[in-house]
């Protein structure tokens, strides 16, 4: 698969949100907006990619017994990393989402590509793999951010647009909920129009 | 009997040799249909639906009129859209639209009762296979989604019965009035004693429907009456209601009091709210409730628990709406833990 191909996947065909269906905590926990999304869906960029890469790295190195320790470490080293440097530049910004900022070191999706992809590839897919995956999460976030900005608050990118809130419930974890499984059947039906919908390995958390 | 069961269709069987034909068992037809239950239990509402458009005027019967077209519409749409048969006519929809503008107060907004029905009927029924098989009553996530998007309207909306009368319609928006749970948990007896005089009126009013409520808590009688109704027709049973009933009438007695264990007043709780309409209307429901009698003793006593828990010590005045839904979600566990004893214990394995 090619670079291009590989980012396709993970937006699309083995989307984490709507198709693996993995890390789909913080997918309701920060989705009220599209700009929460988008930040977190930053960060998740960065840490997937340089965790990939890292992983892909030391795969003749590590031992299989240890492997998730290792990988843990490498995580929570690029956490700390994304951690540190939004809080010192975007000091704004990080205050809306600095706790998701730091539980991206349990984010199922980060963990599983090391584990499913970059400790059996070389540097390149990885990181093109990771940013693919990365992207994808991005995308499966600013999706739901999207809709339950526009139906609980009445705005898009904090543009009010309606001028009324015409559905609370959709800014409670509830509507959350409601959005992703929505999002998911419409996802997945037009992946099926498209041809790409044959089921991916699936996940749980 | 069997004879509609087990023929094939097609109706060659008097011309053609007779065939004997397996069918699966049951073979015994009570004569029963949903839309008989249905309509009788429509039936069994209509004393306490007139009882409340002369409480509330118009604007009861605008809502209830709403509530019903617009989960019925709502329902063919989608048994159109996933190309199901339509069987609008079961009048199940009907029930859950009823049922819905009663558990709604009365001088809401008419623009949300169409959204509460698209997520009680499509969402909750609809969506996961039809009537049959909802987890959740439809009407009351209709009515939990109505107070997370409309707080304020959903519990200011309530007006004193037959204001309408001695003000003109139409006044009856400006006033909102106090539920007697509302006071019950804002000001204690005191504040309840002090707005309806003596004991014995409150009881009156509550039993009569005189007090500010939705139209499933207002004539607590006639309600009672149409839940009766069916004991007697044999469309419910007894163990849900009465579990129901029982557990909040002790749990009232015994903590509900101010002054110590044992000073609660159990009638007060038992004519308040919906606990009536939920005890006969709700906690009975095919679908969402146990099946076996033992499965629905324990989804009553378990409502009951919670009502009681949510009207005492609870941030809402009112839990009965709240108390069944979470029992809804336990219903499958109760079907397991109660299911009944096979005849025959399956063949173990040789050891």
């Amino acid at each position: 698969m090619s670079g291009f191909q590989l980012i396709v996947r993970g937006l699309l065909a083995e989307n984490p949100v709507f198709r693996l269906a993995l890390s789909m905590c913080p997918a309701v926990a920060v989705t009220t907006n599209v700009k929460n999304g988008f930040l977190l869906g930053c960060a998740v960029v960065f840490v997937q990619v340089m965790s990939n890469l890292t992983a892909s790295a030391l795969r003749q190195f590590v031992h299989q017994r240890v492997r998730v320790v290792i990988y843990t470490i490498i995580i929570a080293t690029w956490v700390s990393a994304i951690d540190m440097i939004m809080g010192a530049y975007l000091p704004d910004l990080y205050d809306q989402v600095s706790l998701y900022i730091k539980l991206i070191v349990v984010f199922a999706i980060i963990i599983s590509r090391m584990e499913l992809f970059a400790s059996k590839n070389p540097l390149i897919p990885s990181l093109f793999d990771g940013l693919g995956m990365g992207l994808g999460f991005m995308f499966g976030l600013m999706m739901i951010g999207a809709v339950r900005e526009l139906l609980g608050s009445g705005q898009l990118l904090g543009f009010d647009l309606l001028g009324t809130k015409p559905l609370l419930i959709m800014i409670l974890p509830a509507g959350g909920f409601f959005v992703i499984g929505f999002l998911m059947a419409i996802f997945n039906t037009v992946l099926k129009k498209l041809g790409l919908g044959a089921p991916p390995a699936g996940g749980h958390h | 009997m069997a004879e509609s069961n087990t023929r094939s269709p097609g109706g060659e069987q008097k011309t053609a040799p007779p065939v004997l034909t397996v069918g699966i068992s049951p073979h015994i037809h009570s004569g029963r249909t949903t839309a008989g239950i249905m309509w009788t239990v429509v039936l069994s509402l209509a004393p306490a639906l007139a009882a409340n458009i002369f409480f509330f005027g118009t604007r009861a019967a605008a809502l209830l009129l709403v509530s019903v077209l617009s989960c019925v519409c709502i329902e063919a749409v989608c048994q159109k859209l996933f190309r199901r048969p339509i069987r609008v006519r079961d009048g199940s929809a009907v029930i859950t639209g009823i049922l819905l503008a009663m558990i709604t107060p009365p001088s809401v907004p008419l623009y949300i009762m169409p959204l509460a029905a698209l997520m009680a009927i499509f969402v909750v029924k609809e969506l996961v296979g039809g009537l049959g098989f909802n987890v959740f009553n439809p009407a009351l996530v209709g009515r939990a989604f109505l107070m997370a998007c409309f707080p304020v309207a959903m519990t200011t909306a309530y007006v004193d019965p037959l204001s309408w009368l001695e003000a003109g319609s139409g006044a009856a928006d400006a006033v909102s009035a106090a539920t007697p749970l509302t006071l019950l948990k804002h000001g204690g007896m005191d504040a309840v004693l002090q707005h309806y005089g003596s004991g014995l009126r409150i009881y009156s009013s509550l039993a009569l429907g005189l007090h500010p409520g939705s139209m499933g808590e207002t004539p607590a009688l006639l309600i009672a009456l149409g839940g009766i109704f069916l004991l007697f027709r044999g469309i419910i049973t007894w163990h849900a209601p009465a579990a129901m009933l029982v557990t909040v009438a002790v749990l009232t007695w015994i903590f509900g009091g101010e002054s110590g264990l044992g000073s609660g007043d159990p009638l007060f709780h038992l004519l308040n709210g919906g606990l009536i309409l939920g005890a006969f209307y709700m906690a009975t429901d095919y679908v969402t409730s146990p099946s076996t009698p033992k499965g629905k003793l324990a989804f009553g006593l378990g409502v009951g628990l919670l009502t009681a828990l949510i009207r005492l010590k609870g941030g809402y005045p009112e839990g009965v709406a709240y108390a069944i839904l979470l029992m809804n979600a336990l219903t499958p566990c109760f079907e397991r833990w109660f299911a009944p004893k096979r005849f025959a214990e399956p063949l173990k394995a040789k050891a």
